[in-house]
């Protein structure tokens, strides 16, 4: 037991880095995530990310795989897409999600393009698609933490206006909430947790962590704030049991981790106290009132 | 909730909302007097919703003016399909929501507030709802609900609308009961309505509109027969190729 669990910790640096930087996304991530659900935006936050790729690809031409150039590569590509998408979509009367669609196939053809052609071989490719433990350095940990810190900072003071945009934005907007301005200081949280997710799990999966909690979390509150609490739970469960099952199957981190996010997905779609299949299964009795 | 308010009357000065090019509202000019109970009544398309959002400062004039004599708290009710009906929110915590103007994003609730919120769920009969999730809610009952927010919010101008859409005749009287006690407390209240003999029984005043504005002043002359065909008439007549309107503006 102890070999299976701690010892990888234990003994590796490395490993223990990658648990924290985890764990840090943990507590951020997955509640930005169940505001994504709520606003059904639940695809936004890959198109970010994927469409991230072509400036990690030139950070890491210029730089090799070193934290500041991807983040920064990263950060100005993932902003382009997503402020570019609407962009385009409103000067040329298109939906959103299809200019969303083709500029984050290109954005992701172009990446992996950029990263063959420079001299990454499959190793390096699979690092930043997928993530790798090794990844995160010291100057990743620190950006995790940070992310995490001024994210969760943020929305204490955004809950309130945020919940009040999504349930009912006109009476957001009449009572002065400033609905519009959160919304857009929202995003930014999202574009900054993706690009610190990097590191760990890669471009394709840097959502995973944020948004598959918070999707299962569904089943297990009828509330945000419950929502939010069980969403971290289990993101953290996940970081936890994926970085074992990464160390010791030898998988990249990134589907490790959404693997095992994905299993507590199913679990809670099953198994889940709210609308879960089998407490339905399960009939009881209906209530006198 | 004083029994003597500040005056809260809404003045409009030559109004025109447009959606892109087409007015919604055409060159409204009047008065809601403060402390006036006002029905505003018209076809589908007439503007009466833009002129609602307009007048608590969510749709920009493209010209005229808007002015409110007096600051005045408005509280808007939005139409229930507007509303994120399967949000994960308690009742109660909707009903606060109607703090908001007091409290802003951080501060907590005092206990007052907490009881007076309660107190407004009892008001429209949904007590002991306080921890319910909205979304096991009617249609009716969420809009008994939204009336509790409103309390709450203890405003000067109330904007309704259509406050009694897809409500059954009980929740509906309860509801108007409500209205009639803002009236009775002085505060001013517009509401969007559809059920002109509602508007005949119960709003003293009456805004008839088809963008134009046909006919604003007591209900018995605002809705005769002339005046409801002229509205009729001009709502059916939507020109695809509008001239430039030449109204000064």
């Amino acid at each position: 037991m102890y070999d299976l669990l701690i010892a990888p910790f234990a003994e590796f640096g490395f490993l223990r880095r990658a648990l924290v930087g985890c764990m840090a996304l943990s507590v951020s991530a997955p509640v930005l995530g169940v505001f994504l659900v709520l606003r059904r935006m639940s695809l936004t936050a890959d198109v970010l990310a994927h469409g991230a790729l072509p400036g990690v690809a030139l950070g890491f031409l210029l730089a090799g795989l070193s934290a500041p150039a991807l983040w920064a590569g990263g950060l100005v590509a993932g902003l382009l897409v997503a402020v570019g998408a609407g962009a385009l979509s409103r000067a040329t009367g298109g939906r959103e999600d299809a200019t969303l669609a083709a500029l984050y196939l290109l954005a992701l053809g172009a990446g992996v393009a950029m990263i063959s052609m420079g001299g990454g071989g499959a190793v390096d490719l699979s690092h930043i698609l997928f993530g790798s433990v090794l990844g995160v350095d010291d100057a990743a940990l620190l950006l995790m933490a940070g992310v995490a810190t001024l994210t969760l900072a943020v929305l204490a003071f955004a809950w309130r206006p945020l919940v009040l945009e999504c349930f009912d934005p006109s009476f957001a907007a009449a009572a002065g909430a400033r609905g519009g301005l959160w919304h857009m200081v929202f995003q930014a949280l999202v574009v900054v947790n993706v690009l610190s997710a990097f590191q760990a799990l890669g471009t394709l999966m840097a959502v995973g962590l944020m948004m598959l909690p918070a999707i299962a979390a569904r089943h297990w509150a009828r509330e945000v704030s419950g929502m939010a609490y069980a969403a971290v739970g289990i993101a953290l469960a996940s970081s936890l049991s994926g970085l074992l099952v990464s160390y010791h199957a030898d998988v990249p981190t990134g589907p490790a981790i959404v693997l095992m996010a994905g299993f507590a997905w199913a679990v809670s779609v099953l198994a889940g106290p709210v609308d879960g299949l089998l407490p339905r299964l399960l009939r009881r009795r209906h209530l006198a009132g | 909730m004083s029994a003597d308010r500040s005056p809260a009357g809404i003045r409009l000065e030559n109004l025109t909302l447009t959606h892109g090019r087409h007015p919604a509202v055409h060159h409204v000019s009047g008065r809601f007097a403060p402390g006036s109970l006002t029905a505003v009544v018209g076809p589908n398309g007439a503007g009466k919703t833009t002129l609602l959002r307009a007048l608590a400062g969510l749709h920009k004039p493209e010209s005229g003016r808007i002015m409110h004599e007096g600051t005045a708290r408005i509280a808007l009710l939005p139409q229930l399909a507007a509303l994120d009906r399967g949000f994960p929110i308690a009742c109660l915590d909707v009903v606060m929501q109607g703090l908001w103007p007091r409290l802003g994003a951080f501060r907590g609730v005092p206990a007052e507030e907490r009881r007076r919120s309660e107190q407004a769920l009892e008001a429209v009969g949904l007590g002991g709802f306080g921890k319910r999730p909205v979304g096991s809610l009617s249609a009716g009952q969420t809009q008994r609900l939204l009336f509790a927010r409103l309390l709450v919010q203890d405003a000067d101008i109330l904007l309704l609308d259509e406050p009694f859409n897809a409500v059954d005749a009980k929740t509906s009287a309860d509801l108007l009961r409500l209205v009639r006690d803002w009236h009775g407390e002085g505060r001013t209240v517009i509401a969007v309505l559809h059920d002109l003999d509602l508007v005949a029984r119960d709003f003293p005043e009456t805004l008839l509109i088809a963008r134009d504005a046909i006919a604003w002043g007591p209900t018995v002359q605002a809705l005769s027969a002339t005046n409801r065909l002229k509205a009729r008439m001009m709502a059916e007549a939507w020109v695809e190729e509008a001239e430039h309107c030449h109204r000064a503006a």
